[in-house]
This record gives structure tokens, sequence and C-alpha cells, in this order.
């Protein structure tokens, strides 16, 4: 439902409950504005306090467990909240910005569209920083891949983030891929991206000093996007479509303008605080900075420029319209940034002027059209906090039920193999990557010998940071809280195997409806997991966000999926580790041991199609020895590459390993655990790496004393991949099965 | 020998080719903002990736008509060397300084991805010292970038030996196979007939720092520095 108001302009316009209901707050709320308002709010105001209030800007079911999460180390420049990104030290006079958010609404709506202005979105949250971004993942998920909608989706959502990515001119590294039945409806597409900025050069996003002057910069201001944030506070059904005027219209274009006008500026030494428009437009950037620096705002609405005429206070103060940035300068520094505007062709106008007090003032043509308390519409000031009921659902306990003993094992595993490797959730994203520029910079170690993280060059150091987007929402389904921990487990491994050292992550919490216990159980035991992971791994949390209500009202609720971005630094660019067997005769090793166990796993998942059972075996302190080894492994060089075991097991990593350099194995199984659990379980922590004949002494003597089990699993060969003495196949027809199994279905 | 990259709005591989000829090559290199009207005395002017003026309209639709272009023209006129890579080619192609037009890839699809490109002839400057049966593994990564010229003009790029790459296998073969973005005759690069102007879709400055993993583009740049500083 949109509500058009459009010949209301009017201050004195009286509002209702009914009002605020259909704005998308609670009758409680209603009351709560009046009381801070001394009377009743206006269309205009009430429409602040709407999208202020809403999840998407508020976190108002979510900060209560948010803040539990550890969010602090000697690294941390910026902790969660203070900021529009994370900021971490790393080391040499530099800091990294990063950030993970969630477009998963305005996608499932207009895929193209919604997954575009989600980059371009997450790019804005990482240069007002003052950082300029140098490597962007992203993490995709999508309803059954042999439908037509969902092949509609993801065709346009890729297309979308590289069109964006693309002529934005940053390269995309890295991502992830996953199908399943839970995303038929409502898709989720979460945009990681990251930037390098010298420590001392940062921007903040505030306001102060009265009579300083307020500018928009960047594209016009149109009616597209009114009310996103409280759009993505609802459930996507089949009438969001409905929605459409909430979706935004991104232009890579000009956002590549506003990156390189907004590093001058800031670098001008004239800035006092600049903030990206994103949710709720201008009203959130001036009521967020104005709070962080307690001042107040006097905005002139007729000052902005506009892409269409006729438009009404409340829209010109919720629109969505991309690639605009709110900046506020010091006096007398007007011709400086006009000046750098004009230079890169971009609007800029001053709309206001800093005031004494935390009044935000809003006018149109001289008359006051809403005024506003900034404190009170913001998180941390007066938008409400709500503790949510939560409650076990009942399929928690009869997963648990699962018995291995229960499913037979299958005589053809050479069958369940080639399953497995063209599994859409396991074969070569090949046909989504392709599309992303991810070598623009010239400065990605990944591309040509890949590696478990994306690993990329801050050039002007010695340094790279090593990058990752991971969560297996199928496994924080079975288990919120081991699952989720084993997301962040997984990520740190991924960086350790590329060489790197796991220094913090950022989150993009998607969930359902919060509203329904049994999701917000989910919720807060995925929270439980990150707490314990994130503080056994060292790895705070610096931000990210939380998107609620992906969950349609017909189909239940998405997966629970706490996506994890994490951020690796490599101090020497020698430490770099690549996942791709060396050469023939090398040794194979495991790290870690093997479990008589399939829970959860792809293979038990969609071959057995037992859809219910716990999350993998986990166990933390195997997890710290397995990552302590492999780092110590890669500093002495004892290793030629390391991988981790994932999606599709033991057998899906071995070939993973195989095919960049077309060489194969030949492996032996142990008779101590079921053959198919060996080969394609997902237990976890667990580490394949090759060693070349001369070092296997040292590495063995190397990993006697440690906590660590291992086991030697046989030799890369030239071409063939045999187990146990059985041929499973030759690697140039393997990986041409891997390579176009996607292709396949989309082409 | 002193070269100048042209800065367009929406231009990304400036910054890489500055990198690739100062830090990869040791020469010296400036930057050319796009209003400007003075080459700054440079003697070799590259036009680089990325999307010049959002590629609205059409890629290097606009970028031809911006100031600079007008400098970039009569330089070429009189004899002085231009280059264009990927956006830089379509640029030159829609200036009229080389023939033909770089269309929508075959597949209607973005493609990025590490090709290998064959020299046709060391004829031209930077394939002066490269070796005609072998091929040079450099990244692609455009829209646009299927090459298609008449039949009169493919004509006379072939005699004239104007042709610059072609797509290939890792060994080399010109096979249709191999042809990434379904250009005619798999080209991958041009010259114009006084074989003074270049234009080549794949990036040959994303495969100069061994940091990389892939050295193969530094050929073309050392045939460059060493012919004009000879």
């Amino acid at each position: 439902m949109f509500i058009h108001y459009k010949s209301q302009t009017n201050v004195e316009q009286h509002t209702t409950v009914e009002t605020a209901r259909k704005l998308g707050l609670l009758e409680e709320e209603f009351e709560r504005i009046k009381q801070i308002l001394g009377r009743t709010p206006n269309f205009t105001e009430l429409s602040i306090f709407s999208v202020m209030w809403s999840e998407h800007c508020s976190y108002k079911n979510s900060i209560v467990w948010l803040k539990t999460l550890p969010k602090s180390s000697p690294r941390i420049l910026a902790e969660a909240g203070e900021e529009n990104a994370g900021l971490v030290d790393i080391g040499d006079g530099y800091a990294c910005s990063f950030k993970i958010e969630s477009h998963n609404h305005p996608s499932a709506i207009e895929p193209y569209q919604g997954a575009a202005t989600g980059v371009g979105g997450i790019n804005r949250d990482i240069f007002t920083m003052g950082a300029r971004p140098i490597a962007q993942l992203n993490s995709l998920r999508f309803g059954n891949i042999h439908s037509e909608k969902t092949q509609r989706l993801l065709r346009g959502v890729v297309k979308g983030i590289g069109d964006y990515g693309n002529a934005f001119g940053i390269p995309t590294v890295g991502g992830e891929l996953f199908f399943d039945e839970c995303y038929n409806i409502n898709p989720l597409v979460n945009a990681f991206s990251a930037g390098i900025v010298k420590v001392g050069q940062t921007a903040s996003a505030t306001s102060y000093g009265a009579g300083n002057p307020v500018f928009i910069v960047g594209s016009a201001t149109g009616k597209d996007g009114i009310h996103g944030a409280a759009f993505a506070s609802k459930d996507i059904t089949e009438d969001s479509v409905n929605d459409l005027p909430s979706v935004q219209v991104g232009d890579p274009f000009q956002e590549k303008l506003l990156l390189e006008a907004s590093l001058e500026i800031i670098q001008s030494g004239d800035l006092i605080g600049i903030q990206d428009m994103g949710a709720a437009g201008i009203t959130c950037s001036t009521s967020e900075m104005s709070a962080k620096g307690e001042h107040g705002m006097d905005i002139w609405l007729d000052k902005v420029p506009m892409r269409q005429a006729n438009m009404v206070p409340f829209e010109i103060l919720l629109s969505e319209s991309q690639e605009r940035m709110l900046i506020v300068m010091k006096k007398g520094a007007e011709q400086t940034i006009k000046d750098i505007c004009d230079k890169w062709d971009l609007y800029c106008e001053q709309i206001g002027v800093v005031t004494e007090g935390g009044q935000l003032r809003y006018y149109q043509n001289g008359e006051l059209v809403a005024e506003v308390p900034a404190n009170d519409l913001v998180l941390g000031g007066g938008a409400p906090v709500y503790h949510r009921e939560y409650r076990e659902p009942a399929y928690f306990s009869e997963a648990k039920k699962f018995n291995i003993d229960e499913v037979e094992e299958p005589e053809d595993l050479q069958a369940v193999a080639e399953f497995l490797a063209t599994h859409p959730n396991i074969a070569s994203k090949r046909w989504v990557y392709r599309q992303y520029d991810s070598m623009v910079g010239t400065a990605t170690m990944s591309t040509n010998a890949p590696a478990d993280a994306a690993v990329v060059k801050v050039k002007g150091t010695d340094k790279s940071i090593v990058v990752t987007v991971d969560c297996n929402s199928r496994y924080v389904h079975a288990d919120p809280e081991q699952g989720c921990a084993i997301a962040v487990a997984e990520a740190a491994r991924n960086i350790v195997c590329a060489g790197g050292e796991p220094v913090a992550i950022t989150n993009c919490l998607n969930f359902g409806n919060p509203y329904v216990p049994e999701v917000y159980w989910q919720f807060v035991g995925a929270i439980k997991g990150m707490k314990k992971a994130c503080e056994a791994l060292g790895t705070p949390v610096t931000g990210g966000n939380v998107s609620f209500y992906n969950q349609s009202s017909d189909e239940g609720p998405v997966f629970p999926t706490p996506t994890i971005g994490m951020l690796g630094i490599m101090e020497k660019k020698d430490n770099k580790m690549t996942l791709a067997f060396q050469q023939a005769g090398d040794a194979i090793y495991m790290l870690g041991e093997a479990q008589n166990d399939i829970a959860s796993s792809e293979y038990l998942y969609s071959y057995h199609n037992v859809k219910l059972s716990p999350a993998p075996y986990f166990n933390m302190e195997s997890e710290l020895n397995v990552q302590a080894a492999v780092k110590e492994l890669i500093a002495d060089k004892l290793i030629q590459s390391a991988h981790d075991v994932a999606d599709g097991g033991l057998y899906i990593t071995l070939l993973e390993s195989a095919m960049p350099n077309e060489l194969g194995f030949d492996v032996e199984t142990d008779k101590n655990y079921r053959k198919d659990a060996y080969l394609f379980g997902e237990s976890q922590s667990r580490i394949v790496v090759s060693v070349a004949p001369g070092k296997q002494e040292a590495f063995e003597k190397a990993l006697q004393n440690k906590q660590v089990t291992f086991k030697k699993l046989g030799v890369v060969t030239r071409h063939d991949c045999h187990i146990d003495g059985v041929l499973f196949h030759g690697i140039s027809v393997a990986k041409k099965h891997y390579d176009t199994a996607l292709e396949q279905i989309l082409e | 020998m002193k070269f100048g990259v042209v800065v367009f709005p929406g231009s990304n591989c400036d910054q890489d080719l500055v990198d690739a000829i100062s830090i990869g090559m040791q020469q010296e290199v400036v930057k050319l903002w796009h209003k400007s009207h003075d080459l700054q005395g440079c003697d070799f002017i590259l036009l680089p990736g990325g999307f010049s003026y959002g590629d609205y309209l059409r890629s290097g639709a606009i970028a031809r008509i911006s100031p600079i272009m007008q400098e970039v023209v009569q330089h070429a006129n009189s004899g002085g060397y231009v280059m264009g890579i990927c956006n830089g080619f379509q640029i030159l192609t829609e200036a009229g300084l080389l023939p033909g037009a770089l269309l929508r890839n075959v597949n209607q699809k973005f493609i990025c991805d590490n090709v290998y490109i064959k020299p046709a002839t060391t004829n031209l400057l930077p394939t002066r010292l490269l070796d005609l049966n072998k091929a040079y593994k450099i990244p692609v990564a455009h829209g646009e970038g299927r090459y298609h010229a008449d039949t009169d003009t493919l004509k006379r790029l072939h005699d004239n030996d104007q042709i610059m790459f072609k797509y290939s296998s890792n060994a080399a073969e010109t096979h249709e196979l191999y042809n990434v973005n379904g250009s005619l005759l798999n080209i991958a690069g041009v010259s114009n007939e006084k074989k003074n102007v270049f234009g080549m879709m794949p990036h040959p400055e994303r495969a100069v720092d061994p940091e990389l993993g892939n050295t193969d583009g530094r050929a073309i740049f050392e045939s460059i520095v060493e012919l004009v500083n000879a």
C-alpha cells in the first residue's frame, strides 16, 4: 500500500492513530511522538518519525541483542554504530573501512535496480568515511533455480550488480550464491565494500558549529524511493509489487563523480561532516548528523535541486533518490565545495545552516513545514527500543532426532560425486562472476592464483586486505547458535587459508518477521553464536545491518541468514596462499579430524532429500587449533596450497584444489568412517593442504607438537582422480561439468 | 618520452595505466583532464578504460566531443602516437581515428575474464617485440567489444597490416572457438592506416605487476617504450 497525499501541503494537516498506522507506526509510538512534540504532529512530521523509527533506521527490535556483541579491539578506530561504516587500523598509517548491507526487498520487486542501488549505497557508506573503495563482494540467495521467477531475479540482480559496480570502477572480487526453496519469494541480496584511508584523514557523519553551511551534493531529488525504509520494514508478499515507487533508480556514473568529489572535499580540510543519503534521504542524514554533533539545522527544502516539479515537503524529505550527499562545511568554505563540484559537474546547493540547540526546522518557501528534535529521531536517542518475545520452534528438537544410521549409504559414490559437483550450490559460479569486473584497480591477487578468500593489494604499502563473505543458512536454520558460530569460524578459516590474519567482521542479519516469536528465537540464537565465535576468534563486530521481514505471508520465513563479512590483513604479500594444487607428486594432507557426520550437508539435504537434521559437527577449540597450525605452516613456507572443507565435503575440496591447474589426485579414505560421511560430510574445522616432496618431513615435524590431528590422504596426480584405487573421473571432464553446470541451466 | 593518460568523467582505468607506466615501466606519465586543451607536451597519449560520461548515448560517443579530444585528434593527425584501451578504443572509433566500431558482445553480457590474444603482425609499434607464434594472456572487461567493420574496411585492414591482435587459444590458434565476444576475424585490436593510432579491447595494464601473477602485458609496453626511446 502506498499513500498519495499529493495535495496536502498544509502544515496544520491533521493526523490520527490511523494515519500513524498507515505509515507503519504503532499506537504507542504515535502517543510517544505526541509526548515528544507536546502536540499532535502534522503529516510531514509524522512521516519523518515513521521512517526514522522504522526497523531499517532505528534497529528498534534488534538493538538490545546487537549491543551484546563484542565491538572493540586495539585495531578498531570506529566502533559499531559510531559512523557510516566500521574503521579498522591496518598499520603503517592506514585504515580499512568496510561494511555489508542488504537490499533484499527492492531486489525482490525490481531485481536490476534493487541490486544496483544496493551496491551504490554500500560504496557511499565507505567513501563518506574518506576511504576509497578497493574491493566489493556480494552474498546472494535465491529460490529454486529451475523456476522461471528465480531465473528472472537472478539475471536481473547479477546484471544490476555488474552494471553498477563495473561502471563505478571498483573490482568485485568474491561472493556467495546459494539456492533454496525458502528464498522463492524473497531473495537475499547483500553487498559488501571495503576501502582504504590514511589514519587521520577520515571524515565523520557529524554536524556542529552554528552558522556553518549545509550542502546537498550529487543527483537531483525525485520521487523515487519514498518510504523505502518503511517498505523494507514489512513482510514481502505477492502484493509488494504495488510498492514499486519505493524502489530507487541508480546511476553509477553519478556515483563515480560523487566519489571523486567527496574525497576531494574531505581532503580540503574545510569539512565538518558528511553523510550519504540512503534510507530516508534528507530526513535521515540531517537528523543523524545533527544528533551526533548535538546541534540543530534549518533546512530550506525549496533549495533542493529537484528532478520533477510539485514535490511536497514530505516527498522531498523522504525521497531516496540515489547518489546524493549531505555535507556541512566550515563557514567561509562555500567557494571551496562549489569549485570541487563544478570540476566534477555535480549539483551543489546550500540548503541550510547549522543552528544551536537540537531542533530540525524544515522550511518550504519561507514557511515552516516541520519541526522535530533531532535526538528523538535516532537510534541511541529517542527512537524506541523493544524487547521481543521469543520461543523455540518445534522443528528444533525434531532436527536433533536425526540418526545417520537411518540413511542408507549409496553404492555408487561416483554418481553422488557427479551430483554434488554439478549442484547449483556447489558448481562453479562462473556464469555470475564473469559478469563482474574483478580486475579493475590492478590490485586483485586472487585472480591468477585463486584462494579461499579474496586478496587485494593496498597500493603504496606491502600489505593486502583479505576479505570474504560467508554464511551457510541451512546450518543456521538447523541450529541458530551453532550455525552462526560456524559462519564466523568459516569466514576466519577462509582468510587464514588465503594467508591472512582475521581482524574484524561486519554482519548482515537477514531474518523473518521479528514479531513472530519462533523467528525472533532464531535471531537471538544467531547473535549468541556470533558473540561466542567473535570472542574466540578475536574478531569484533564493526557494524552492518539488520533486515527483518524476509518472510512471505504464505510460505513462512526464509532461513535465518546472518551473513558474515570478514576482514583480514596480510602483512607481507609473499604470505599469500592459493587453494590450487601446484604439482603432481605433492602429498595431500587433511588437518583436523574427520567425523561420522552428514548432518545438514548438501549431500543429505539434496541427494537424500532429508530436510531436517542438526548443524554439522563443530568444536571451537579444534577450529582455533587448526587455524593456528595453518597460519604457521604458511608462514614457514611448508605448504603449497590450503583449502577448507566446506559445502560438498572433502571430495569437493579435493576437486576444487585440483581443477585450477588441471591436476588430479589419488587418495585413500579412512575405514573408521562411513565412506559417504568421509567424502561428503560437512563436519567443520578441516583443511586440505598439499606439500612438496622435499618438505614433508619438516611439515610433519612442525605438526607433531600441535593439538591438531592430521592425516596423509594421498598425492596430487597429473590428470586423474582416484579414490581408494577407483577412477572417479579425469580432471578435464570433471572441470567441464563443474564449470558449465550453471550455464546449462541458465543459458 | 612522456606519456599522457586522459581522464574523462567515468574513466576508471586511468590510475591503473599510470601505475603500469610509472611503476611497471619506469616512464614519465601525467594525467590529462578532459576539460583541458593542453597535452602538456606528451609524446604518447593513452585513452584509458572505463565508462566515460557514463556510456550515455553510446560508448565513447560523448567523450569524442570533449575539449581534450580536439587536441588528441590534432596530435594524431600530425603523426603523434595515440592508443586507446577498452573504452579508449571505443572513443577512438567514435572519433574516426580508428576504423570500425565496437558492438555489444554477442552473448549480450559484460565479460570479465583472462583471455589469450596473439599478435597478427610485428609491424606495429605495440607488437614490435612480440612473438607472432605466442599467445599472451591479457584480461578483458567489457560489454561492448565486438569488433565490426564493413568488408572493404576489413580487407584494407588486412592488406595494410593494420590488424594488431586476434583472440586465440593458449596455443595461439585463432579459431572462432576462442572468439570471446563475437568480433569479426577474432579482431582484438587494430591500428589506423598511418600506424600511429592504436586501439585494443583487452587490458595490457592489468598484466604488468608481477604480484598479480600475470606479466604477459609487459611486452606490449616494452615494445612501445623501446622503439620510442631508440
